[in-house]
């Protein structure tokens, strides 16, 4: 196990029942202050990988091979040391702050409630950390915001709020589910913006989770791929985002189907053809063989995992392909 | 806890400032304390207005009307004369809605009466509503096998018909006194009426308490509360009992309406309240029989049940649109 890391996830498998693996064999791990971007669309098992970690996966779900951190695993521990360390430790901030924050309560409650339940802080130092957390998250009036319910901030607020509640214990993790998703694009960049802020503040490392390969590109240090509950490709943003980079197909895809600013305009964005299988029809060998340009016989079975260099790899027999690939 | 920004209300502020700008609210709210104040005055008009004693029957009685004294029971209108029917309303103070056929003033009975009538029916809603919010949370957040057990129970229980479970639990109560270990419990103790009503009633409430609780179960809020590391019984307390008290204020009148009919029934199957104490329920079994000679008698209480229950789905309605915390200020 990786001492050094903050979180080493080690050929990790969730299933639920007698079903498939949903997430199958995912292995990777971030380094203090880091941020490790998780990207895949919906369905591939980045939020599944996520609740494993905090420890969330509902029954009869099934959680397997090794989740350490700072040096302990996580699934030998006991529900009662699991969920010390939730919220402490490692936090969680969720995409929809509207659903994810009590409707009944105000927001100053809410985080001082969270930070009672983990740290011994009498009222007053309470309520001090309340407000600065809230200033920290950038916000002008505090004092309002606190005083607030939910319902009567904008988006960006509650989750700047969000965040607040997730950084009170000065958490060593912070596992970042969507951010963005449900705010509009100038807020998006605001609260990208914060996460980078607060990494160094805080001195946190972040899991960001996201379906948008522009947010990770923006704030990513490093960036796993995940495909169908496995990773396809991961390492360092530059390897992935330069302008000579080679990726893995199903990245190149990705990165394909994003309409871009600068260059010859294309008539048509390029979309990866087929849609995501189904966990339980997952071909036995690459499951991304059948809807890559690039498949052959060799992809029926499971992949190698090919070292790129610079701690970049990918899970294909191919060479790698180009990022930026030729539109015709 | 939180330096207050004043402008920012609370939910129950803000539920306070609509129901106050509901106009059927109000009026459903008025006519409660009326009958209310009115039942908790019954001593009061039976010694010093209606001068009578409305427990004891006398039926001998003769008051002085229009100048005349007249007895209480008087002769039948029939050729012969024969038997007696007690006195219709006098409209004037002393047997203002006429006398029973025990020669008791109906008119304090009937206030008398409204006391248990409104104690038994409220205490029954808050016992119902009490028991059908542990069923109903119970059941809806841990789901699978507690929530089986407990729907199939309630399911049971529901069909079985209200009254005639009703009925049941009281013969086996009220018939003796009951014995449980040390605890002796008069037949006539008012607790029985109210346990039997509360009981039958917890699967009505129970199931919309369930409900929302399922939903507020998969809410984000509560994983989140999770992910920071609340433990499951104070989830129950802090995210999920809060979120559904619009539920059980909306029930609480609803169910009082329904416990209200019920104790009526009851008492007039003389299975509720016993005599000589009254209810509205008893007051219309004593009229049953001078329906057709002096039916005051036994449409006094039963307009008082109307108006109260009819009060009580007004105020529900009207709490269930105050509480709607999602709704902006109106």
């Amino acid at each position: 196990m990786d001492a050094e890391a903050v979180l080493d996830v080690r050929d990790l498998r969730v299933g639920f029942g007698r079903g498939v693996d949903l997430v199958d064999g995912v292995s990777f791990s971030i380094a203090p202050r880091e941020i490790l971007g998780l990207v895949g669309e919906s369905g591939s098992g980045k939020s599944l990988t996520s609740l494993a970690i905090m420890g969330l996966i509902p029954a009869p779900g099934r959680v397997g091979g090794q989740i350490g951190f700072r040096g302990t695993e996580l699934l030998a521990l006991s529900e009662a040391e699991r969920r010390a360390l939730r919220g402490r430790r490692i936090a969680m901030i969720f995409q929809d702050p509207m659903s994810a924050l009590t409707p009944v309560y105000r927001i100053g409650w809410q985080i001082a409630e969270q930070i009672r339940a983990h740290l011994d802080l009498s009222r007053r130092p309470t309520e001090t950390r309340v407000l600065d957390l809230l200033s920290a998250m950038g916000i002008a009036d505090p004092r309002r915001v606190a005083s607030a319910y939910p319902h009567q901030l904008s988006g960006g607020l509650r989750q700047r709020a969000m965040i607040a509640m997730a950084l009170s214990c000065d958490p060593d993790l912070l596992i970042a589910d969507e951010p963005t998703t449900a705010l509009d694009v100038t807020v998006q960049a605001q609260i990208l913006e914060l996460i980078l802020r607060l990494r160094d503040e805080f001195a946190s490392a972040v899991l960001l989770i996201t379906h948008d390969l522009g947010v990770v590109a923006q704030i990513a240090d490093r960036v796993a791929v995940m495909y169908c509950g496995r990773i396809a490709e991961r390492g360092p943003r530059e390897a992935m985002f330069g302008a000579h980079a080679r990726v893995h197909p199903y990245t190149a895809g990705l990165l394909g189907s994003i309409p871009r600013l600068h260059g010859p305009r294309v008539a048509r964005l390029a979309a990866i053809p087929g849609s995501p299988p189904n966990a339980a029809l997952r071909p036995p060998g690459c499951a991304f063989s059948p809807r890559c340009a690039h498949a052959s016989a060799r992809c029926d079975t499971p992949p190698p995992i090919v070292p790129l260099g610079d701690a970049h790899e990918i899970a294909c027999i191919l060479p790698a392909v180009a990022a930026e690939p030729d539109h015709v | 806890m939180m330096p207050l920004d004043a402008t920012i209300l609370s939910p129950s502020r803000l539920a306070l400032r609509r129901l106050r700008r509901d106009p059927s609210a109000l009026a459903a709210i008025a006519v409660l304390a009326l009958v209310t104040l009115a039942c908790l005055a019954a001593g009061l008009y039976a010694r010093h207005v209606a001068h009578t004693d409305p427990f004891t029957s006398d039926v001998a009685a003769a008051i002085t009307l229009h100048g005349q004294l007249t007895d209480i029971m008087q002769p039948n209108d029939n050729p012969l004369h024969l038997g007696l029917t007690p006195i219709g309303p006098t409209w004037s103070v002393q047997y203002l809605l006429g006398s029973d056929p025990q020669g008791r003033d109906v008119a304090a009975r009937l206030l008398y009466g409204g006391r248990n009538s409104l104690l038994i029916s409220a205490s029954a809603s808050l016992l119902c509503i009490a028991m059908a919010a542990v069923v109903g949370i119970l059941a809806g957040y841990f789901g699978g096998f507690v929530d089986a057990a407990l729907s199939r129970m309630m399911d049971i229980m529901w069909a079985i018909p209200v009254y005639l479970f009703a009925i049941s639990l009281s013969i086996v109560t009220v018939a003796q006194d009951l014995h449980l270990g040390p605890i002796t419990i008069a037949s006539d103790n008012l607790i029985l009426p109210i346990v039997i009503i509360a009981i039958v009633y917890v699967p009505y409430a129970a199931r919309p308490i369930r409900g929302r609780v399922l939903s507020l179960r998969h809410a984000e809020f509560v994983t989140v509360a999770r992910s920071l590391g609340v433990r499951e019984a104070r989830i129950l307390l802090r995210d999920i009992l809060p979120n559904v008290a619009p539920t059980l204020i909306v029930l609480a009148p609803l169910v009082m309406a329904l416990a209200m009919l019920a104790e009526s029934a009851l008492s007039f199957l003389s299975i509720g309240v016993q005599a000589p104490a009254a209810s509205w329920g008893t007051i219309i079994n004593d009229g049953q029989g001078l329906i057709y000679t002096r039916p005051m008698v036994a449409i006094a209480p039963g307009l008082a049940i109307v108006v109260t229950v009819l009060a009580l789905n007004v105020l529900g309605d009207s709490l269930r649109d105050a509480l709607d915390a999602r709704e902006g200020d109106r």
